[in-house]
Parts: structure tokens; C-alpha cells; sequence
């Protein structure tokens, strides 16, 4: 997993996390988790942003390995500032699977 | 002490019930994460990139067509269709729900299949010879002797919280083809004076610090295997490094004390233990003997397997790369890959492994194999079958006539499914594998190991690779290394880094350059890659790879 990661203005974060019963990739949101990375929350204050996790860390019923990571500020929401979380964002390469797929057919909240 | 238990379906089942309890637990609050993630780690259950994943041993690699009906059967219930082999004998399940995988665990418990020390700091799955007991260079059936280790090492009291993982593999043919020397232990099958026994290697292993294996005993009785194995694992667990994990290797402890101190204390250990058996893992040893009986082979006429060979060119060039010589006249051992160019390497579908398991059942005597480099053998094929078995394997898109060859690459799940990963492996296996096959060049490379990682942790072991590839992360950017002269087999060598790292869309290129240089610089068509890096050492290959830096 990526190294410890602080947000702040110039470098806003997200918080994700797997979904504890079925494993997929989940993403904090104003209202609980969401699979759409781009209803993500996005985290430019410290302090929120730490107290924020630790209610993530919180929610172990519902979640799996809670962590902040870099994103940006894209046109349609929070976008991934790092490859590894943009595949996380779009399914493996070799098969449209995860969360690719099922973004197509729904934008669902947890 | 050994405890002649079988690893049998009462005690997978029991198992199965005590992980559903413990899934429940977890579900409805009474476990935490920490609590659980070690009992799921037991049970064979991680967390990856985008799901749950579930590894399940094939134990020695050897599998009956109801249990692969069954891993078909899961693929298509449980997961998206597919399963993946390893290069460890096992296959994983890349998309199960944490709240199907009690179910999974009941059904493979109905076939004896099960997902024990498939994780965690145990002895793993022992791995052997895809050919093991159908070879024409068989010492001996290496496979009961690799059930008499898993029964052994199954729940073994004493071994379940060794240092790290332990991982044990056995080769019973004089061309050892189960990579003894990357393993903490591994184990060829000899003869002497009339007598089987086994010249051991400890300390192999390849990750971060790769080393490979030493010989601590050239012979070994074959009545002393358990206790000779218990003592070097219990030498380990004592003295094993426990403060960092990247340390805490055999391949570090032998490494670090050296192999003389190492083995003395392995042999004061024997002296005391080997009296503990008593007998009782060699009558153990004689039933398995008996299961492993060889099927009932048939004399008969096989010239019509050289008429169509004569006749039809597609199928000579699949049975001339794909086939195994077999002890038995008439037999062969087939390859079947799971590399067709554009496939995920060793990706299988619940068809292709329902056909496999009709057709081990028509033409192979009901036996199957995973093998190390994430294919599937049938080992014991009569050849007057041969061409109606690749009509079908044909039409199932499972005839590539590539075993050993370019696009025959072992490639780890890398970034697209691991979280380990710092780069991705398969769309880079995928690409090398269909641009040789575009170039028409394949057949005139000729046999070729390339092997891909997406970590140090070496799951595709890459340094064993003639040509190796590892993914990096360089600044945010997927990033190769080349190592070249890698070689698991005949003579085993860690592949040396080529030079610095190619970006993602460089590596074909460079490789492609590799290659051609290579047809250039061999003696003739007979000399493969790694004999031509060994004869003029990495220079003029290097100054393919780096045309830039060439002349200087
Ligand atoms: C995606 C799930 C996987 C994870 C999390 C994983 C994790 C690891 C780790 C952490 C190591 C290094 C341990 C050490 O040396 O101390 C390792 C080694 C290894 N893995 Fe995996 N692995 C995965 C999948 C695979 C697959 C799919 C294969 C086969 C294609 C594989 C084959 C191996 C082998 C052969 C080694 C031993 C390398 C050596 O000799 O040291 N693994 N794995
Ligand atoms: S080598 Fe690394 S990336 Fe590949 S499967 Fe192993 S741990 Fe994952």
C-alpha cells in the first residue's frame, strides 16, 4: 500500500477502502462509502481530513483497510494523482471487470 | 513426530466449518480486522487490488477431472468465469465475495481440495515435476513422497509460525524441472548403490535477495526424508531472523552463518529426532506408494499419429513443441498452454477446464497437471489419440503450438489484481507474446524462458527468466528492468540486470532488438538463447538492448 499521506490544498486526498463483504474497491463520501471514485470526498484540511480517517478506521463493519491518498481535482469529481489508483479506478487491463463494469450499469451507493 | 493423518475430505470439511464460524464472526461485528485477517490469511483468503482473492493448493500439481469440474464450477458461480495458475501449483480466484468463500471451501472440501497453508508463515504447498510419474528420465514418482510432506506438514504443530512462508518443492527426473535450486528446500530424487534417496538443497529463493539453493546432503536416504526435513525446519525456526521480514528467509539464516554451522546443527537435530518416527511416515509412505500406481497403459498401433503428422502441418508443429517424451512406448505427455498470444498467462475458463477434465477423462487416463510455468499437462496420452485430442483442444482455442517458446512467458497478476504490485505484468506479457508471433519470429527464436514480476517479490520469477522483466515504479511511471541469463533448469542461474529500465512502451522494442541480435550472433539454429549469452556473456547484448551506449 502507498505510503502515509496527509492531504492539503495543493495536495488534496481521498479516502478508499474495500468493501468488508463483497471486496470491492470503495471510496468515502459525504453520506458513507461510495463505489464511484468520483462522488469521493476531497480532503484539502488536515484536520478534517485525520478525523475523517480515524471514523473510517471506525466503520470496520462495513469496510476493509482504510487509507488517504492523493487525488486531483478533475471536471466530474476527485481523479486518481497515481497509477496504481487509477487501476484501482478502472478494473484490470486485461478484462473489463471490477469496477469498470459495474460502473456501466450503475453508480451505486453503499 | 509424524502423525500419519491423511489430508482427507473429514478434515477439510472441518476446517471449511470452523472459517464459515469465523467469516460469520467477522460479519456480524464479534471479530475485528485484525482478529480475522490472520484466520483468513489461513484459510487462503487476501485482500488484493480490487477484491478478495482465494488461493487453493493443487497439491504436486496433480488434479482429477471432477476436481477441475469443481475449480470450474467455482470460476462460474463464485468468481467472473476464470481462474488463475501459479507458478506455485496453485490456482487463485481473483473476484469472490468474503461471504461465498465458506461455500467455496465446502465444495472443494467435497472433492479434497482446500486452501490450508496457502498463505501465511507455514510450509506451502509442495511443488514437484508437472511430469512426475509419466517422464522418460524418471528416477522415481516423486509425488508420494510429496504427499507423505503434506500430510507431514499439514497443521504440523511445531511449523506454523515459522520466521516466513517456507516453500519445499521435489523433482524426480535427472533433468530437474521442479527449480530445486530456488526453493528453501529442495529435493532431486537420486540412486545410489542400487538405493533411492534424495540430494537436498536448502536455501534457495528469490525476492528481494535472490540466492539459490546449496547442497547440505548429497544423499539422503529415502526412509530419512521426514526427519531429515523436520530438523532443517526446526534449525530455521530457532534461528531464523524474526526482526525483519525481508530477512527472515532460510536463504538469509544459511546465507549468514554459513552452510557448515547451518548443517551441523541440522544434523545434531536429526540425531535426536529421526528416532520419533518410528516407522510410521514409511507405512504411510507404502500407501501412498499405491495410489500413485501407474494407470493401466495400452500396447497399441500408433502409426497414426505419424501419418497426420506427415500430412497435416499444424498439428506436426503443436506435437513437435508441445509433447513430453514418456517412460512408456506409444505415450507422450501433452502440454496444453494457457499462453495464446493476447491471453492473460495462465488464465483459465471454466470451459477450457471442464474440457480438460472431459478430455483427461477420454484420452489422458483422468489425470491432469498444473504445472510451474501456469500451463496444464495431460501425462500420460496414447499418441494414436493425439490428433482427435488436438482437434478438440483446438477448437477451444487451446492447440498454440508454443510450449518453451517466446510467448510460453510466466507472468504474475502484477498491478492489474496485486497489491504488492508496483507495475503492471500481464499487458506487457501480452504484448511481447503477440509481437513475436506478428513477426513470424517465434519459431526461429526457438526455446526461450522470458519470465515477468511486477514486484521484488519475484512471483514470476524473473530472475530465472533467460530474459527477465520487472516492474518498478519510477517516479509515478511504470518503469522494466531487464535481467538476462536466468536459467531454473539444467544449470541454475540468477539473471543479471541488463542495465537501466525501459518505460512501458520501450520493453517490446527492446526486446525486440535483443532477439534479433541474438538470431544474428548464434552458431546455427541449434543454439538457443541462454547457450549463445553463455558462450559471448552479456556485452553484445547489452549493446542491443542500449544501442545508444554501444560504442563508446
Ligand atoms: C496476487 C496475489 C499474490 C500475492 C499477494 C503474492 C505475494 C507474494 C509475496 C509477498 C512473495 C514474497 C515472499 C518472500 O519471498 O518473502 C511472493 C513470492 C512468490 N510468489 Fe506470490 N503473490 C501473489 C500471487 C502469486 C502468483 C499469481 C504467483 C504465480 C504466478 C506467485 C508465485 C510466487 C512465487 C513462486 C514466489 C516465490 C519467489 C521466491 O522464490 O522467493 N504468487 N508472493
Ligand atoms: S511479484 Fe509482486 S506484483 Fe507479482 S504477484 Fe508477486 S507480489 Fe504481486
Amino acid at each position: 500500500m502507498s505510503k502515509a499521506f496527509t492531504p492539503t490544498t495543493a495536495k488534496p486526498g481521498v479516502i478508499t477502502a474495500n468493501d468488508l463483504r463483497e471486496g470491492h474497491n470503495v471510496w468515502m463520501c459525504d453520506d458513507g462509502w461510495t463505489a464511484d471514485p468520483a462522488q469521493a470526498t476531497l480532503f484539502e484540511d488536515e484536520a478534517i481530513a485525520e478525523l475523517a480517517l480515524l471514523k473510517a478506521i471506525g466503520q470496520s463493519d462495513l469496510v476493509v483497510g482504510p487509507y488517504m491518498v492523493e487525488a486531483r481535482r478533475g471536471p466530474n469529481g476527485p481523479e486518481p494523482a497515481h497509477f496504481r489508483e487509477a487501476f484501482r479506478q478502472t478494473g484490470p487491463s486485461n478484462y473489463y471487470h471490477g469496477i469498470q463494469a459495474a460502473k456501466k450499469t450503475e453508480a451505486s451507493h453503499v | 513426530m509424524f502423525d500419519a493423518r491423511p489430508v482427507d475430505t473429514d478434515y477439510v470439511r472441518h476446517r471449511a466449518a470452523q472459517f464459515r464460524a469465523q467469516v460469520a464472526r467477522r460479519l456480524d461485528g464479534s471479530l475485528t480486522e485484525e482478529e480475522f485477517r490472520p484466520l483468513r490469511l489461513m484459510n487462503g483468503v487476501y485482500l488484493q487490488l480490487h477484491a478478495y482473492m482465494l488461493r487453493i493448493a493443487v497439491p504436486y500439481g496433480t488434479i482429477s477431472p471432477d476436481q477441475m469440474r469443481m475449480l470450474a464450477h467455482l470460476a462460474e458461480n463464485y468468481d467472473k468465469g476464470y481462474g488463475h495458475w501459479t507458478t506455485r501449483q496453485n490456482i487463485q480466484f481473483n473476484w469472490p465475495k468474503l461471504v461465498d468463500i465458506p461455500d467455496m471451501l465446502d465444495h472443494l472440501a467435497s472433492v479434497g481440495l482446500h486452501a490450508i497453508q496457502t498463505s501465511g508463515n507455514t510450509i506451502r504447498n509442495t511443488t514437484t515435476d508437472a511430469f512426475a510419474g509419466a517422464a522418460q528420465d524418471e528416477i522415481a514418482d516423486p509425488r508420494p513422497y510429496a504427499e507423505l510432506i503434506r500430510s507431514w506438514s499439514t497443521d504440523h504443530a511445531e511449523f506454523q509460525f515459522l520466521p516466513r512462508k517456507f516453500k519445499i518443492a521435489i523433482s524426480g527426473g535427472a533433468r530437474d524441472r521442479a527449480l530445486v535450486a530456488a526453493h528453501d528446500i529442495g529435493l532431486r530424487l537420486v540412486q545410489r548403490d542400487g538405493q533411492t534417496g534424495f540430494e537436498v538443497w536448502v536455501g534457495g529463493g528469490l525476492g528481494r535477495t535472490p540466492m539459490l539453493g546449496q547442497v547440505i546432503r548429497d544423499f539422503l536416504p529415502e526412509g530419512d526424508l521426514l526427519p531429515y526435513l523436520e530438523s532443517i525446519i526446526a534449525t530455521y525456526n530457532l534461528s531464523g531472523r524474526r526482526d525483519n521480514k525481508y530477512k527472515a528467509r532460510i536463504k538469509i539464516t544459511v546465507s549468514e552463518r554459513g552452510l557448515d554451522v547451518f548443517k551441523a546443527e541440522v544434523e545434531d537435530e536429526f540425531s535426536r529426532r529421526r528416532h520419533d518416527f518410528r516407522g510410521a511416515d514409511q507405512e504411510a509412505l507404502a500407501g501412498f506408494r499405491d495410489r500413485f500406481a501407474p494407470p493401466a497403459f495400452r500396447n497399441a498401433p500408433f502409426d497414426g499419429f505419424e501419418a497426420e503428422r506427415k500430412a497435416n502441418p499444424a498439428f506436426r508443429s503443436w506435437a513437435d513443441t508441445n509433447l513430453h517424451s514418456h517412460r512408456i512406448e506409444g505415450y507422450t505427455s501433452v502440454i496444453v498452454t494457457f499462453k495464446a498470444p493476447g491471453a492473460t498467462p495462465g488464465d483459465a475458463s471454466a470451459e477450457q477446464m471442464r474440457l480438460l477434465a472431459d478430455l483427461a477423462e477420454r484420452y489422458g487416463h483422468a489425470d491432469l497437471r498444473i504445472s510451474h510455468d501456469q500451463n496444464v499437462v495431460l501425462p500420460h496420452v496414447h499418441k494414436s489419440d493425439l490428433p482427435a485430442l488436438y482437434l478438440a483442444l483446438r477448437e477451444a482455442g487451446l492447440a498454440t503450438a508454443n510450449a518453451g517458446l517466446t510467448s510460453d512467458i510466466i507472468a504474475c497478476p502484477g498491478m492489474d489484481y496485486c497489491t504488492l504490485a508496483t507495475a503492471r505484468s500481464i499487458p506487457i506479457a501480452q504484448e511481447i507474446a503477440e509481437h513475436f508471433r506478428a513477426e513470424g519470429l517465434e519459431e526461429e527464436i526457438g526455446k526461450l524462458n522470458i519470465r515477468i514480476s511486477g514486484c521484488i517479490n519475484a512471483c514470476g520469477h524473473h530472475h530465472l527468466g533467460h530474459i527477465g522483466i520487472l516492474g518498478l515504479d519510477r517516479a509515478g511511471v511504470e518503469n522494466y528492468q531487464i535481467t538476462l541469463g536466468g536459467d531454473g533448469y539444467d544449470i541454475p542461474a540468477i539473471g543479471q540486470r541488463a542495465g537501466a529500465g525501459f518505460p512501458a512502451e520501450e520493453v517490446v522494442p527492446a526486446i525486440d532488438r535483443l532477439l534479433r541480435a541474438y538470431l544474428e550472433l548464434r552458431e546455427d539454429a541449434g543454439e538457443p538463447f541462454i547457450d549463445a549469452y553463455r558462450r559471448l556473456g552479456p556485452a553484445p547484448f547489452k549493446a542491443a538492448l542500449y544501442p545508444e551506449t554501444a560504442d563508446a
